[in-house]
C-alpha cells in the first residue's frame, strides 16, 4: 500500500507540473481584452514597440497576476500540508484555523495606519506578524495533541475576532472605498495586482516555502509518534517554532497582496494524500503543485464566470472546499462512532 | 463674463425674495431649511436668504467631495439622522432621491416637508435643478440669477472649445476602474471640452467598470484619473498600477468640482479645456491637427468662484 503510493509520487509530480503549467498559460491568455494567442505570446516574449498596448497588458497586467496565482497557490497548499503533518490532523488549514484572517488584519492595519505608505515592507511584515500570532495562539490553545474539534473551535474564535477587527479598522478608515473592501480581505482576489505586489509577496512566500519543504524528513519521522521522532533526532520545540514562522511567512505574504483565500490548503492535501502514501514529507511538493494549479485555474474561472465583476477567488475555493470539509468531519465522526 | 461672476458670488445677488421668518404657514417661504445631500447643500448655500439655511450635510464640509467646503463650515453640519434633523425643527428638508429612504420616510411621518431631488446627469439639467431647489426654498429670483449665470458660463466656455476634425479620445478612470459614460455629468463635461469618450468604444456608453486591460487596449489619448482620498483602499490602489503610469495621464483629475451640478462644473470644464488645448496641437494619432483657434482670453481666471 505504502510502496504503491510512493511509486505513484514521481508520476504524480510530472502530471501536476504539467497541470500547473497549463494553469499558468491559461492565466496569461484569458482576460477581458480578448487578445489573440499569437499576438499575446509574441508580445510577452519578444515585446513590441514602446507603449504597445498588447505588450503592456501581457507584461504589466497578466504576468504579475499569473505569477502571484502560482506562488500563492503553491504556498497555501504547502502550508496546509505542513500544518496537517505536524498536527496530524487533516482539518488544520491556514484559512480554517484563522491564520489568513489574522494576516488580513495585520495587512489592513499596515495600510490604514499609513505604515505601508511609510515603507512598503510594512504591509507584508504586519501580515506576517498577524499570522504568526494566530498560529502561535492556535498551537497553544489546541496543542499538538489537541483534538480536531479543539483546533476548529480555536480557529473559529481567532477568525471571528480577526474578521471583526478587520471590519472595524476598515469602517473607521477616512477612505470611503475601504469599508466596501471587507469582502476582498475575507474572500481574496488577484484582480489588478501588479509587479509591486509580486515584489512584496515573493520574498516571504519563497523563503517560507523553502523552510517548510525542508521539514519533510522531520514531518515523516513525526508520523511514528513524538517519542520515536525525538529518538530519530527531531527537535520538537524547534520544529514547532520553525513551522509557526514559516507558515506565517507564507500566509502573511500571500494574504497581504491577495486577501484571505480559504480552503486551498485543505482540499489539495486531502486529494493528494493517497498518492503520497500517507507520508507528509512526500506530500509537501505535491501539495505545492496542486495548490498552484488549483488557484491558477480558479483565477481563470473567476475571469470567465463574471468578466467585469471581480468575483472573489475565495468564493470558488470555498464552493470547492466546503464540501470536502463536511466530508472530512463526517468521516471523523464515523471513525469515532 | 459678468453673468458668470455674479452667479458665483451669490451673497451679492438680489435678496428680494427672502421670507420673513415666523410661524410657518403652509405654502409660505420656509424660514428654516436643512439640506441632507451634498449637491442640494451647495445649491442651497448659493441661493439661501441670510439665516434661512440651518444645516448642511457633513459631506459639504469635506474638500474631497465638496466644491464649497470652506463655505459649508459656516453652517451646522449634520449626519442626516432623523432624530438630529427633527430636533432642528426645519420647515423644509432638502434631500437627494438616493438619501436613505428610511430617513426620508421617518421625517415625513414626523410631519416635516421633505423635497427630494434626483442627481444631475447632464450639463443642460443644471439650470433646471437650481430653479427647482429655488422654488422649493422660496428663492426663485436668486435661483434664476444663479441658473442664468451657469448657463451663460457654459455657453461661453463651449464657444471657446476648439472643435477640430479629430476629437482626442479621453477616458475617465476612477476608483475600482469606474468610468463615466457619455450620459453622465462627468461624461458631458468631457464631451463639452471637445473630447471623444473612449469608454463608449468599449460599449460603456452609460458608464461602468472598465477593466485595466481594456483601458490599455483602447489606448486613449488622455486618461483622466480621479482625485485620491486619504487612507488606503484597494479601489484607489488601481490608480497607482504601474501599467496606468505608462498611459498619457491628465494633469487634472476629477475632483469635487465634477461631482454635482453646481457652478463648480464651470471650473472643472475650464480646467479640462485647458488640457485639451495643450494636447490639441498634436493629436496622438497624428492623422489631423485641430485648427489653431486661440482660447477665449480671460475666461478661465474669471471663473474662480468667490
Amino acid at each position: 500500500m505504502r510502496g504503491a503510493g510512493s511509486a505513484a509520487a514521481p508520476a504524480a509530480l510530472v502530471l501536476l507540473t504539467a497541470v500547473t503549467l497549463a494553469g499558468f498559460a491559461a492565466s496569461l491568455l484569458v482576460g477581458p481584452a480578448g487578445l489573440g494567442l499569437g499576438e499575446s505570446l509574441r508580445a510577452l516574449v519578444a515585446g513590441g514597440p514602446p507603449g504597445d498596448a498588447v505588450t503592456l497588458i501581457m507584461r504589466e497586467v497578466r504576468l504579475p497576476r499569473a505569477l502571484l496565482g502560482l506562488m500563492i497557490g503553491a504556498g497555501l497548499g504547502l502550508a496546509g500540508a505542513a500544518l496537517q503533518g505536524f498536527l496530524r490532523n487533516p482539518l488544520a488549514e491556514p484559512g480554517l484555523i484563522g491564520t489568513s484572517a489574522a494576516a488580513a488584519l495585520g495587512a489592513v492595519i499596515a495600510l490604514q495606519t499609513g505604515l505601508a505608505a511609510l515603507h512598503p515592507a510594512a504591509l507584508p511584515a504586519l501580515a506576517l506578524a498577524g499570522a504568526a500570532v494566530s498560529v502561535g495562539l492556535i498551537l497553544g490553545l489546541a496543542g499538538p495533541r489537541g483534538g480536531a474539534f479543539a483546533l476548529i473551535l480555536a480557529g473559529i474564535a481567532v477568525s471571528a475576532l480577526a474578521g471583526a477587527l478587520t471590519a472595524l479598522v476598515l469602517n473607521l478608515s477616512p477612505n470611503p472605498f475601504a469599508a466596501a473592501e471587507i469582502v476582498f480581505w475575507t474572500m481574496g482576489s488577484l484582480a489588478d495586482r501588479s509587479w509591486l505586489h509580486v515584489a512584496l509577496a515573493a520574498p516571504m512566500i519563497l523563503a517560507g516555502g523553502a523552510v517548510l519543504t525542508a521539514q519533510a524528513r522531520a514531518l515523516d519521522a513525526l508520523t511514528l509518534g513524538e517519542d520515536a521522532a525525538a529518538a530519530l533526532g527531531v527537535n520538537l520545540p524547534r520544529l514547532r517554532l520553525v513551522l509557526v514562522l514559516a507558515t506565517a511567512a507564507v500566509v502573511g505574504g500571500a494574504t497581504a497582496v491577495a486577501g484571505a483565500i480559504g480552503f486551498v490548503g485543505l482540499v489539495v492535501p486531502h486529494l493528494l494524500r493517497g498518492i503520497a502514501g500517507g507520508r507528509p514529507g512526500a506530500l509537501l511538493p505535491l501539495a505545492a503543485l496542486g495548490g498552484a494549479a488549483l488557484l491558477l485555474f480558479a483565477d481563470v474561472a473567476v475571469r470567465l464566470i463574471a468578466p467585469d465583476r471581480d468575483l472573489k477567488l475565495g468564493v470558488l475555493t470555498a464552493l470547492l472546499g466546503a464540501p470536502f470539509f463536511l466530508h472530512l468531519i463526517w468521516r471523523m465522526r464515523g471513525g469515532r462512532a | 463674463m459678468a453673468l458668470v461672476v455674479t452667479a458665483l458670488a451669490p451673497k451679492a445677488a438680489a435678496d428680494a425674495a427672502g421670507g420673513a421668518p415666523g410661524p410657518a404657514a403652509p405654502g409660505a417661504v420656509p424660514g428654516r431649511v436643512v439640506s441632507l445631500n451634498l449637491c442640494t447643500d451647495q445649491i442651497a448655500m448659493l441661493i439661501a436668504a441670510p439665516g434661512q439655511l440651518v444645516a448642511v450635510s457633513y459631506l459639504a464640509a469635506d474638500p474631497r467631495a465638496s466644491a464649497m467646503a470652506a463655505e459649508a463650515r459656516a453652517y451646522r453640519l449634520t449626519r442626516g439622522r432623523a432624530e438630529e434633523v427633527f430636533l432642528m425643527r426645519p420647515d423644509l428638508v432638502l434631500a437627494g432621491t438616493f438619501t436613505t429612504p428610511a430617513t426620508v420616510d421617518l421625517l415625513r411621518r414626523l410631519g416635516l416637508r421633505v423635497e427630494t431631488f434626483p442627481p444631475v446627469d447632464g450639463l443642460a439639467e443644471i439650470g433646471a435643478q437650481i430653479r427647482a431647489i429655488g422654488a422649493a426654498m422660496g428663492r426663485a429670483e436668486a435661483a434664476e440669477a444663479l441658473a442664468e449665470g451657469v448657463e451663460a458660463g457654459l455657453a461661453a466656455l463651449s464657444a471657446a472649445v476648439r472643435d477640430g476634425a479629430v476629437r482626442p479620445r479621453a477616458a475617465l478612470y476612477a476608483a475600482n476602474g469606474w468610468t463615466g459614460g457619455e450620459a453622465s455629468l462627468s461624461g458631458e463635461i468631457l464631451a463639452a471640452a471637445g473630447f471623444a469618450n473612449a469608454a463608449a468604444e468599449a460599449g460603456l456608453e452609460g458608464g461602468g467598470f472598465l477593466p485595466l486591460e481594456l483601458l490599455i487596449r483602447l489606448a486613449p489619448d488622455l486618461v483622466i484619473p480621479s482625485a485620491r482620498y486619504p487612507g488606503a483602499s484597494r479601489a484607489e490602489e488601481l490608480l497607482s498600477h504601474p501599467a496606468l503610469g505608462r498611459l498619457p495621464l491628465s494633469p487634472v483629475a476629477t475632483d469635487a468640482d465634477w461631482v454635482c451640478g453646481t457652478p463648480a462644473v464651470l471650473r472643472a470644464l475650464a480646467g479640462l479645456i485647458a488640457v485639451r488645448d495643450s494636447l490639441g496641437a498634436a493629436p496622438a494619432d497624428g492623422t489631423a491637427g485641430a485648427a489653431p483657434v486661440p482660447p477665449a482670453p480671460g475666461l478661465a481666471p474669471g471663473l474662480a468662484p468667490g
